[in-house]
């Protein structure tokens, strides 16, 4: 039986350095291993509370996107080389399954199907994929964002992709039919800045909550010196069926912050995972305020974050090569 | 003036929007004290011959700090490399980054130099030092390339000024362009779109009424200049003679009169719409085109940023380089991709790069340069030069060899000698053929 969450008390558990900075995590299923990703281009396996590492070599490039299969034996990580490798994660000697050059340039995020059957991944080449998980068959692919593709989740009933992009669209996909049904404008995220000819944000990341009816995106805003990382961080709340903005969150005192990741506590708390020139934070949101109800530093400048529901844990990787596991409660 | 809003703050990256007549009159007040300002060349003779020969610069500025590791001298795999890859080019052997695939099939046109030390971080003194040759100081100041190749090259009875910046938004020059050779020389200034600005006489004005306009405005001049000539009133004049030039030679300057579909070979972005302006010009006998791509600063996100912005660069630089080798012109044509540094090995905390001096890469192709070669190293990781060292100097020298101009030789200003290029430093020879 977990110990209830109380955000007030979140702090830091457990950490792990490793050689190079991280880049991803994810906590596999079981909640007692967290796959991580870094600038050496390797994927790592930690053990979950021990801290042991195996390291696995197969990428020529960075890894920003990492996702278990449902049962939690395998391991799929998406690359800046275009490729998806599948990993025996819970071997004991873990080991490629396969690999599948899958997209034109990097992929920035991939999800797996509540059935557990299909993979999607999203990159640069604005391509949004569908993946056999027990083969590797690509089994489609859907066309329609203008700019590099940053997020992708599926809803929870198998039947809806949903992925955002540079310029701020999230587009709700049909999976069967595989065509845009509707997109929602989350152009807030988007920041082009004529001064410095650049455009930054998008919608870094996604999640969506069936029993509030949400969808929740998040990213950056106020970027004046995207050069110079100033930028705060940002959360946008829609409602899920009809699209519309519920609210903005902002980060008061975050004048350095980009949200890489959000997700849903089991309260219909809303957590992100700021990273930037403020430090890492790890931000919590409700229904009732635009800014944030409750703020725990990081030791570290954060880049992203995983949260295991099971046991209130959040695993939190940073520049420093550190990776941490944090409890939501004392 | 109005300054963007760049990483480092610093009044240098500001782009100065004023309009062309604007421009090329305030260069005169910037200028040293050079009355007259018409320094002329040693040898007359050999001047005159040299731009007989139709011998043209192109320079491709990469505002800001171009990462030498995400374009020129990538090192996947190592702890700096970053996520970018490394790709063969059409010369076997050489590899550059992945996100200039188009440019790696012009490989064999280019000639890579990747030991750049110019140990000068800070962005307006590092760009003064690539686009003149030496370290900027109180006690001289020197014109840049732009200003010497107008000098050196421009055949004036084409009726086209020898320098021009094309800049995002039609900025462009800034400073003191052409120091010592007076303000004849500074550049004009083009969005890389649409013809300078104010270049339609008003359909108001007859021909008679423009011909009578302008003899009293040269006359009311010479009046003046008889009893009061300096470096200041040359320019103005200059300027009044060079705009009516420009107004009769406008279609030069017109790059919707290209085929549609080089628009969309080159890219319907602004630096896109900028290589073909440049191609336009030298095809019409312009000896200096200077297009600046911004922007390449990139502390934060370097890798996000350096894929959209050498995405541009990208496919506009490579179809330059083909079509300009394609109509015979590469051997009249030098083209030079150069920043004012290039950026750190190391990868900050925000996934950006730093400024870094110390072991960058620049590309030159055409004239009488190699092509299809590499000159220089740096070592493993890329933070030092460990073959093949050149600086700015060195640079600034080649730059003039590779189109004819004995750069060893002086310019006669009021009497004194001036050194076209610093003489204390020689050209990479060994990029020459």
């Amino acid at each position: 039986m977990s110990i209830p969450v109380d955000i007030t008390k979140t702090h830091v558990v457990h950490q792990w350095k490793y050689d190079a900075p991280l880049i991803a995590c994810r906590f596999a299923p079981d909640g007692l291993q967290v796959a991580a990703s870094s600038e050496d281009n390797t994927v790592q396996l930690w053990k979950v509370p021990g801290g042991e590492k195996q390291v696995l070599k197969g990428h020529d490039s960075w890894v920003h996107a990492l996702c278990y299969t449902q049962d939690g034996q395998q391991l799929v990580s998406g690359g800046c080389d275009g490729r998806l490798i599948w990993w025996s994660a819970k071997a004991e000697t873990p080991a490629e399954i396969r690999r599948v050059d899958a997209h034109a340039g990097w992929i920035r995020a991939i999800a797996i199907s509540p059935d557990g059957n299909t993979l999607a991944s999203v990159g640069n080449d604005r391509l949004l994929k569908l993946w056999s998980v027990a083969t590797g068959e690509l089994l489609g692919q859907m066309e329609g964002h203008e700019r590099h593709i940053y997020s992708v989740l599926f809803h929870p009933d198998g039947s809806k992709l949903v992925s955002g992009d540079l310029l701020g669209k999230i587009h709700i996909w049909n999976v069967a039919e595989r065509k845009l049904e509707r997109t929602i404008d989350a152009t807030p995220l988007y920041e082009p800045n004529k001064g410095q000819a650049a455009e930054y944000g998008g919608v870094r990341t996604l999640a969506l909550s069936l029993s509030r009816g949400e969808l929740i995106a998040g990213g950056t805003h106020k970027a004046t010196n995207p050069f110079g990382a100033v930028h705060e961080p940002l959360l946008l709340r829609f409602g899920w069926e009809d699209g519309v903005l519920r609210k903005t969150h902002v980060c008061d005192g975050v004048p350095g912050g980009m949200l890489w990741r959000a997700q849903w506590l089991e309260d219909g708390t809303a957590i992100g995972v700021s990273g930037g020139s403020t430090g890492g934070i790890l931000l919590f949101f409700n229904d009732t305020q635009e800014k944030d109800i409750h703020r725990t530093m990081l030791p570290s400048l954060a880049r992203d974050m995983d949260v295991h529901l099971g046991s209130n844990s959040i695993a939190t990787i940073h520049y420093d090569t550190h990776l941490r596991v944090s409890v939501l409660n004392a | 003036m109005s300054f963007a809003h760049y990483a480092c703050g610093s009044k240098e990256h500001g782009i100065n929007r004023r309009r062309f007549l604007q421009r090329t009159c305030s260069t005169a007040v910037a200028g040293t004290a050079v009355v007259g300002g018409l320094g002329s060349l040693t040898a007359g003779k050999a001047a005159e011959q040299l731009k007989s020969q139709d011998m043209r610069v192109v320079v491709f500025n990469m505002h800001g700090g171009l990462s030498q590791l995400e374009s020129w001298d990538p090192k996947p795999g190592t702890r700096t490399g970053g996520p970018c890859r490394s790709i063969p080019t059409s010369v076997p052997g050489i590899h550059i980054s992945d996100l200039l695939p188009n440019t790696a099939k012009q490989m064999h046109h280019l000639c890579l130099l990747r030991g750049v030390n110019t140990a000068e971080d800070d962005h307006g003194k590092g760009a003064y030092m690539m686009l003149t040759g030496r370290r900027q100081s109180a006690a001289a100041d020197y014109p840049q390339i732009g200003a010497v190749s107008a000098k050196m090259l421009n055949d004036e009875s084409k009726g086209l000024p020898g320098h021009i910046v094309v800049a995002p938004s039609g900025g462009g020059g800034r400073g003191n362009e052409s120091a010592y050779l007076g303000p004849k020389y500074s550049s004009v200034a083009l969005s890389g779109s649409t013809p300078p600005p104010h270049t339609l006489r008003p359909d108001g004005i007859s021909d008679q009424a423009e011909v009578r306009r302008h003899e009293m405005r040269r006359r009311i001049n010479q009046e003046f200049l008889n009893r009061k000539r300096t470096a200041i009133t040359d320019a103005y004049t200059h300027s009044y003679e060079q705009a009516l030039r420009l107004m009769e030679r406008r279609d030069v300057f017109d790059i919707s009169k290209e085929p549609a579909a080089d628009l969309d070979r080159y890219g319907k972005h602004d630096f896109g719409r900028q290589c073909l302006m440049a191609r336009r010009l030298v095809e019409n006998g312009v000896s200096f085109v200077q297009v600046t791509h911004s922007n390449y600063d990139t502390h934060n996100d370097n890798f996000n940023f350096h894929i959209e912005q050498l995405g541009e660069f990208d496919q506009g630089f490579s179809h330059f380089v083909n079509d300009i080798a394609e109509r015979g012109m590469l051997d009249k044509t030098l083209i030079v991709v150069l920043s004012e540094f290039g950026r750190t090995p190391n990868i900050n905390l925000y996934y950006g790069r730093d400024h870094w001096s110390k072991a960058w890469s620049i590309v030159m192709a055409g004239g009488k340069v190699a092509r299809g070669a590499v000159y220089g190293a740096t070592n493993a990781e890329g933070t030092e030069v460990t073959d093949g060292q050149v600086d700015h100097g060195a640079l600034f020298h080649t730059y003039l060899q590779a189109v004819g101009v004995d750069s060893n030789q002086s310019i006669a200003v009021d009497g004194r000698e001036l050194p076209i290029a610093d003489p204390a430093v020689q050209p990479v020879w060994k990029v020459l053929t």
